[in-house]
C-alpha cells in the first residue's frame, strides 16, 4: 500500500520593482505566489509623486500648463487640451477655429505616437527582446520631429494656452504632416505583420487578464482598456468636445477583453487617428490662433468646472474649483492610468507570474500620470 | 508557423534598410529654428546695452522661480545715449530649475529674453550644480557673439 505523502506548501512573497525594467517606470508590486500562480497582488505607487495638483494651485492659469506636460509624458497635448478646456470653460473664452483644428491634429498625432510607444513596449513585455521596441520608436520619431518643428520641444511641449495656442504652426506644417502619415501607416503595417499573427505573441497574450464589460465599467476603466472589453465608449464620440463631431471615424471594440484585444484595439485606433488627421488637414482654415479680446492676465470667476478629453489611455479630466482671482483654488486631475491600474489585482490573480508583466504592460500605464 | 515566417520577413527586410539612427556625440543633427533650449538675454547692438530693463515681468511669471532680477538707473540715459531710463543690474537664471516653458519670453515687454535655439542651449552638463546658475554676462554672451539664430513668433 502506497502511502500518500503530505507536502506542505508555503506561499511566497515576491517583490517586483520599483526598479524592475518591465514595470514601465517606478512601480512596485508585491506578488504572493503559490507555485507559479499569482494569488495576490499588492501594488505600491507614489514613487513619482511631485504634487503637480498642489503646485498648479500656487501659480496663475497660464503658468500651470507646464505641469500638465509632466503628468502623462506620452500624451502631453491631450493633457494640455483638457486643462485649457477647463480654464476656457471657467473664463468663457472662445477658441478660434484654426486653433481648434491644430489642437485636434496635434492630439491625434500624439495618440499615434503614444500607441507606437505601447506597441513597442508591449513586445518587450512579451519577451520580444526589443525588436518591436525599435520599430515602435522609429515610427514615433517621425511624429516627434513634427512636434519639435512646431513647438520647439521634444517632450514638454507647453504649446496650448487657455484660449488658443502660443504661436502658429510653421508654414510647411500641413505638407510635413502629409509626408509623415503614410510613413506611420507603413510602420503600423510592419508592427502588425511582426506581431499580430505571430504565434508566440498570441500564445502569450490570448486569454489572460480578462476583463468582462461589466467588470470594466464597475472598475471605472476607460480608453482602450474599456473598449477592449467590448464597451464602445469614446468621449470623442459620446460626449463630443472641441470639434470632434466634424470627423468620420470608427471606435474599435474588442470581443474578449483580454491582453491581446487591448493590443488589437490600439492598432486600430492608430488607423482611425490617421483618418481624423487627414480630414482635419483638408478642413484646416486660416485665421487667428488666439481670441481677439484676450485679457493679459487671466482672472476667473467663482465656480467649478470639469473638462475631460479622450486621452490615449482613457479619460483624462481636469476638475477646477475657482474662488476668483488668477489661481485655481483646487485642481484635480483624473488620470486614466491611475484608474486603469486599480483593476490590476482583479486581472492578475489566478494567472502565472510571467503573465503579470504582460497584463501590467497591456494597461499601458505611465507612472508619472499615476502618481502626479 | 505562418505568423513567425511573416515576422521573419519583416525582420529581414529591415536588415536591408539604411539605419535611421545617428551617432550623436560625433554628429549633431540640425535643430529646428523654433527649438527651445534654455533662456538667454539679448543684446541691443544699436545702443550697446542689454534690451532688458529689469522690470521683473519674467521673474513674476516664472512657474518655477528660477530667475532673480535687480534693476538700476541707466547711466547711458543720463548721457542721453539711450532711451531706457532703467536698466538691468544683475540677472541670474538657475538652469537647473528652469523647465523651458517659454512663458518668460511671452510676458517680456521689451523682447529682451529668448530661448536659445542652438545646441549650446542643450549641452550644459557640469560637474557642479552651482555652475548652472548663470549671471548677466554669461546670459548675454550668446547673443553678443551672434551665436543664436533669431526667431520671432508671429
Amino acid at each position: 500500500m502506497v502511502q500518500e505523502q503530505q507536502i506542505d506548501t508555503v506561499d511566497i512573497n515576491v517583490n517586483m520593482g520599483p526598479q524592475h525594467p518591465s514595470t514601465h517606470g517606478v512601480f512596485r508590486m508585491v506578488l504572493t505566489i503559490d507555485g507559479e500562480r499569482v494569488i495576490d497582488v499588492e501594488p505600491h505607487i507614489g514613487y513619482m509623486h511631485r504634487g503637480a495638483e498642489k503646485l498648479s494651485e500656487t501659480m496663475d492659469y497660464r503658468a500651470a500648463i507646464g505641469y500638465q506636460d509632466r503628468t502623462d509624458y506620452l500624451t502631453q497635448f491631450m493633457n494640455e487640451q483638457a486643462y485649457c478646456m477647463a480654464v476656457e470653460k471657467l473664463l468663457e473664452l472662445e477658441v478660434p477655429e484654426r486653433a481648434e483644428y491644430i489642437r485636434v491634429i496635434l492630439c491625434e498625432l500624439n495618440r499615434i505616437s503614444s500607441h507606437f510607444m505601447f506597441l513597442g513596449a508591449f513586445g518587450i513585455d512579451l519577451g520580444h527582446f526589443g525588436t518591436s521596441f525599435t520599430y515602435g520608436f522609429r515610427e514615433r520619431e517621425h511624429i516627434q520631429d513634427i512636434f519639435e518643428e512646431t513647438t520647439g520641444e521634444r517632450m514638454m511641449y507647453g504649446y496650448f494656452r487657455p484660449g488658443g495656442l502660443v504661436w502658429d504652426v510653421p508654414d510647411n506644417f500641413v505638407q510635413r504632416v502629409r509626408e509623415v502619415l503614410p510613413k506611420s501607416l507603413q510602420g503600423l503595417r510592419d508592427i502588425d505583420m511582426l506581431m499580430t499573427e505571430n504565434e508566440i505573441v498570441a500564445a502569450r497574450s490570448r486569454g489572460i487578464g480578462i476583463m468582462s464589460a461589466e467588470d470594466a465599467i464597475n472598475w471605472g476603466l476607460s480608453g482602450p482598456m474599456l473598449r477592449a472589453a467590448g464597451v464602445p465608449w469614446d468621449l470623442r464620440k459620446d460626449k463630443p468636445y472641441s470639434i470632434y463631431d466634424r470627423f468620420e471615424y470608427d471606435v474599435p471594440v474588442g470581443r474578449h477583453g483580454d491582453v491581446f484585444d487591448r493590443y488589437l484595439v490600439r492598432i486600430e485606433e492608430v488607423r482611425q487617428s490617421i483618418r481624423i488627421v487627414e480630414q482635419a488637414l483638408d478642413q484646416l482654415p486660416d485665421g487667428p490662433i488666439m481670441p481677439e479680446k484676450m485679457p493679459r492676465r487671466l482672472r476667473g470667476p467663482e465656480g467649478e468646472v470639469y473638462a475631460a478629453v479622450e486621452g490615449a489611455r482613457g479619460e483624462y479630466g481636469i476638475y477646477l474649483v475657482s474662488k476668483g482671482g488668477d489661481k485655481p483654488y483646487r485642481l484635480k486631475m483624473r488620470s486614466p492610468s491611475f484608474c486603469n491600474l486599480s483593476a490590476l489585482r482583479e486581472m492578475t490573480v489566478g494567472n502565472y507570474v510571467a503573465d503579470a508583466v504582460a497584463i501590467l504592460g497591456s494597461i499601458d500605464i505611465v507612472l508619472c500620470c499615476v502618481d502626479r | 508557423m505562418r505568423g513567425i515566417l511573416k515576422s521573419m520577413y519583416i525582420t529581414m527586410s529591415a536588415m536591408l534598410r539604411k539605419p535611421v539612427t545617428i551617432n550623436y556625440p560625433s554628429y549633431h543633427r540640425e535643430v529646428p529654428q523654433r527649438d527651445r533650449g534654455l533662456p538667454i538675454l539679448l543684446w541691443d547692438k544699436e545702443v550697446d546695452e542689454p534690451f532688458c530693463t529689469g522690470c521683473h515681468a519674467c521673474e513674476r511669471a516664472c512657474p518655477v522661480e528660477c530667475m532673480t532680477v535687480t534693476m538700476k538707473d541707466n547711466p547711458l540715459h543720463a548721457d542721453e545715449k539711450s532711451t531706457r531710463r532703467k536698466i538691468i543690474d544683475e540677472f541670474w537664471i538657475d538652469y537647473g530649475r528652469c523647465m523651458r516653458c517659454n512663458i518668460c519670453v511671452e510676458v517680456c515687454n521689451f523682447e529682451a529674453i529668448a530661448m536659445n535655439n542652438t545646441w549650446a542651449g542643450h549641452e550644459l552638463s557640469t560637474f557642479d550644480r552651482n555652475d548652472l546658475v548663470l549671471d548677466l554676462d554669461q546670459l548675454l554672451a550668446q547673443h553678443k557673439q551672434e551665436k543664436i539664430d533669431e526667431w520671432v513668433a508671429d
